[in-house]
C-alpha cells in the first residue's frame, strides 16, 4: 500500500457575494459580513478525503489570511483533515494572485515532501482560478486545471480527466503534481458532530513572514503584487431603455413587431 | 515594503480607524492602536483619522523600462488546428489598443500541421505571427506550452499579453505570468489602454456583483485573460499584410511532465454559446413541461431554449444550456427571458447581449432594469400569442 500526502488549499471567504459598494468612499461594504471556507474548496477536500481514504494518506490544509482565517482550517479537521496551517502576517496584507501564490508556496515549502496538492477551482470573492496554477510554477511542479473526474491512483501517478470545455482531455500526471477540482467531482460530506468533539481544541500552526526561507519583502503583499486595483464600481444597468406595461396582445404584438425589424423572422 | 503605521505620538485612542476598518483589522491593545495581517492595505483608516496618525510608509518596487516592451501578442488557441474563436476577437481588440499607441499586433501559434491555419491568421489585421511547429506541440499540455510561450515572450518583449479566458487560457496564461513575476487580470470584460501603454483591465469580481479595474503599473508583460463573446471579432483584410515567423526551441523544452492519453470530444450538444437567438427559462416557468411553450418560441426564431440555474439544479435542463456564472456566458445577437428574475449571476452571463427583451410578472424585477425591452406582463399570456403571431404570419407567407 502507498500512502500520499496530500496538501489542499483552502480559503476564507465573505459568507455572501451579494457585496455592496460604499458610494461615498468606493470602497467594499464588509461590516456585518460573515466568512465562510470558500465553497469550491469544499470539493478540493472532499477529493484529498477520498484519496486518503483509498491510500491511507495524510492530509494538511493550509490557507493564507487573518488571524481569524484559522477558523477554516478549524472546520477542515472537523471534515477529516489531518493537520493544518495558517500563514499570516501583516506583511502579507494587499497580495494579489502573484504575491498570494508566492506566499503559498513558501509556506507549502516548509511543510517537508508531499505528493499533491488540491485546490479549489476558483474562490467566490476573486473568481479568477489562478492561484493554483501560479502556485504550482512557483513550486516547479506540473498542474491540471477543471479536473472533473479522477480516474486512477497508484503509487507513481494519477490520472486524471480535465474539462476542457469542448473536450476532455485523460491526463497522467506524476508526483508531486498540483490539481484544481471542479464542483461536483465529488460530493462533499457533512461534518460530524463525533469529529467536532474529537477535533475540538486541535492546533492550528501559524506560519509568519519570519518563518519563511525567502525574506524579500518586495515579494510579498503589496509591494510583491504586480497588479494594482484602482478602483471598484457597481455593474452599469442599460441605458436606452424600453419599458411595455401593457395587455398582453399589445406586448406581444410589439414584441413581434421588434423581432421582425430586426430580421429573425 | 508598503505598510500602514500608527504615530502613536498623535494617537488619541479614538477608536474612529476601528470602526471605519471593513477587514476588522485593527483593534486596541492596551494603550496602543494594532493593525492585524487581516489588513488589505485599503487605507480607509488612513483617510479617517481625524488627529492624522496613521501614515503610510510606501518603498514602491522597482519600475522596468516600458519603452522596452514593444507590441500587444495574442495566444493564438486551438484544437488539431481548429482556431478558437476567442481568438480573432483578441486579434480586434489588440489592434484597437496598439493603435493607440501604434504599437504592433502579435500572434503566437503553437500546434503541429498549422500551416494552413496560419495563412488564416494572416487574413486579420495581424503584423506577425510567431509559429512553432512539432509534434509535440499538437494538444495543449499545460508545461510544454508554458516553455514555448515563455520562449516567445523573451524574444519579443511585448508589452501585452492576451488570452482568452477558456479553459485552456486560464490554465496556461498564470503559468506564463507567474513565471515573469509579472499581473494577470482574470477574465477581463473591458480593455482599455494609456499613452504609458498601461493596460486598463475591466473585470467582475464577487460573482460579478463588483466591477474591479485593475492595472499592472511596473511590470511587463502585463498578462489579460478576457471572456469569450465579449469583444468585436476583427474584420477580415482585403490585402494581408502580416508576415511569418518560423521559430524552433530546443528539444529539452518540449518535454512533458504530463502524459496526454487521450482527448475525448465532448457530444455535439448545441451549443448555446455560439446560438444567435436564445429563449432563456427562469423559475417563473411553473412547470417542466410549459419549457414546450419556450422551446417552440426558440426553434421559430432559429434559437436555442436556455436557462437559469435553478432550472439546472432542478434537472429540468441540460446544465450546457445554463446561462451565468457557473454556466455558460453568452452573447446572442437576441435574448428574451422568460420569468427570468436577473440575479447579478445570471445576469453576468448575458449582459453583453446585442438585444435582451425580458418578461416578467414582477415590475421590479432587476432583470427588467437590465434589459433593453422589459415587458411587465405573464409569460403564460405573452408567449402563447407571440406564438400564435409568428405561426399565423408564416401560415399566410406560405399559402
Amino acid at each position: 500500500m502507498f500512502q500520499l500526502k496530500i496538501i489542499v488549499c483552502i480559503k476564507q471567504v465573505p459568507a455572501t457575494s451579494s457585496v455592496e459598494i460604499d458610494p461615498t468612499t468606493g470602497v467594499l461594504k464588509r461590516e456585518g459580513v460573515e466568512s465562510k471556507m470558500n465553497p469550491y474548496d469544499l470539493y478540493a477536500l472532499e477529493t484529498a478525503l477520498r484519496l486518503k481514504e483509498k491510500t491511507e494518506g495524510s492530509i494538511t490544509t493550509v490557507t493564507m489570511g487573518p488571524p481569524q482565517a484559522q477558523s477554516v482550517i478549524e472546520e477542515s479537521f472537523i471534515l477529516g483533515a489531518d493537520q493544518g496551517y495558517l500563514f499570516s502576517d501583516r506583511k502579507f496584507a494587499g497580495s494579489d494572485v502573484l504575491a498570494t501564490a508566492y506566499t503559498l508556496s513558501q509556506g507549502i515549502g516548509l511543510l517537508g515532501e508531499f505528493d499533491l496538492i488540491v485546490c479549489g477551482k476558483q474562490t467566490t470573492d476573486g473568481d479568477t482560478a489562478q492561484v493554483g496554477p501560479e502556485l504550482a510554477e512557483f513550486l516547479g511542479i506540473p498542474h491540471v486545471t477543471w479536473v472533473r473526474e479522477i480516474t486512477e491512483v497508484t503509487a507513481d501517478k494519477i490520472v486524471v480527466k480535465q474539462d476542457l470545455g469542448n473536450s476532455y482531455a485523460i491526463l497522467e500526471l506524476p508526483y508531486p503534481s498540483l490539481l484544481t477540482v471542479e464542483k461536483d467531482i465529488f460530493q462533499p460530506r457533512l461534518p460530524s458532530y463525533r469529529r467536532k468533539l474529537l477535533t475540538a481544541g486541535q492546533q492550528v500552526k501559524v506560519f509568519t513572514f519570519s518563518d519563511f526561507i525567502d525574506h524579500n519583502e518586495q515579494k510579498y503583499g503589496l509591494n510583491g503584487s504586480a497588479t494594482q486595483v484602482e478602483r471598484i464600481f457597481p455593474p452599469l444597468t442599460k441605458q436606452d431603455q424600453t419599458c411595455w406595461e401593457e395587455p398582453a396582445p399589445v406586448v406581444a404584438e410589439k414584441i413581434y413587431e421588434l423581432i421582425k425589424d430586426r430580421n429573425f423572422i | 515594503m508598503a505598510v500602514l503605521v500608527i504615530n502613536n505620538n498623535r494617537c488619541n485612542l479614538c477608536g474612529q480607524c476601528i470602526m471605519v476598518c471593513p477587514f476588522k483589522a485593527i483593534s486596541r491593545q492596551n494603550d496602543k492602536i494594532e493593525i492585524d495581517a487581516g489588513c488589505k492595505m485599503c487605507k480607509i483608516c488612513l483617510k479617517n483619522c481625524p488627529e492624522k496618525a496613521i501614515g503610510l510608509i510606501d518603498e514602491r518596487r522597482t519600475t522596468v523600462n516600458k519603452e522596452e516592451w514593444r507590441g500587444i501578442l495574442v495566444f493564438v488557441e486551438h484544437l488539431a488546428g481548429n482556431i478558437h474563436p476567442v481568438t480573432i476577437e483578441l486579434i480586434g481588440k489588440a489592434r484597437e489598443l496598439a493603435d493607440a499607441v501604434r504599437h504592433p499586433v502579435y500572434c503566437l501559434f503553437m500546434g503541429h500541421g498549422i500551416s494552413q491555419q496560419t495563412q488564416k491568421l494572416l487574413r486579420y489585421p495581424v503584423d506577425r505571427v510567431f509559429v512553432y511547429e512539432d509534434q509535440e506541440l499538437a494538444y495543449f499540455r499545460v508545461d510544454t506550452y508554458a516553455n514555448i510561450f515563455e520562449d516567445c515572450l523573451r524574444k519579443v518583449k511585448p508589452s501585452i499579453v492576451l488570452v482568452g479566458a477558456t479553459s485552456v487560457g486560464r490554465s496556461l496564461a498564470p503559468r506564463v505570468a507567474a513565471r515573469f513575476r509579472t499581473g494577470l487580470t482574470a477574465d477581463c470584460t473591458t480593455l482599455e489602454i494609456r499613452a504609458n501603454t498601461d493596460l486598463v483591465q475591466i473585470r467582475p469580481a464577487f460573482g460579478g456583483n463588483i466591477m474591479a479595474q485593475i492595472i499592472t503599473p511596473d511590470a511587463r508583460p502585463q498578462f489579460a485573460t478576457v471572456r469569450y463573446k465579449v469583444m468585436t471579432p476583427a474584420q477580415q483584410l482585403t490585402i494581408p499584410r502580416g508576415s511569418i515567423e518560423n521559430c524552433s526551441v530546443s528539444p529539452d523544452k518540449l518535454k512533458s511532465e504530463l502524459i496526454l492519453r487521450q482527448v475525448v470530444m465532448k457530444e455535439e450538444l448545441p451549443g448555446i454559446s455560439e446560438a444567435e437567438v436564445l429563449v432563456a427559462a427562469g423559475r417563473g416557468v411553473r412547470e417542466q413541461k410549459d419549457l414546450a411553450l419556450l422551446e417552440e418560441l426558440a426553434t421559430l426564431l432559429g434559437g436555442q431554449l436556455a436557462a437559469t440555474r435553478p432550472l439546472v439544479e432542478m434537472g429540468w435542463v441540460h446544465y450546457t444550456r445554463q446561462i451565468g456564472l457557473s454556466g455558460r456566458t453568452v452573447k446572442p445577437k437576441l435574448i428574451i427571458t422568460c420569468g427570468v428574475s436577473g440575479a447579478v449571476q445570471f445576469s453576468a452571463g448575458m449582459n453583453a447581449s446585442e438585444c435582451i427583451v425580458a418578461i416578467n410578472q414582477d415590475r421590479n424585477a432587476p432583470i427588467l432594469a437590465q434589459a433593453h425591452y422589459g415587458v411587465v406582463g405573464d409569460l403564460y399570456e405573452v408567449i402563447p400569442l407571440l406564438l400564435e403571431k409568428i405561426k399565423g404570419v408564416r401560415e399566410t407567407n406560405a399559402l
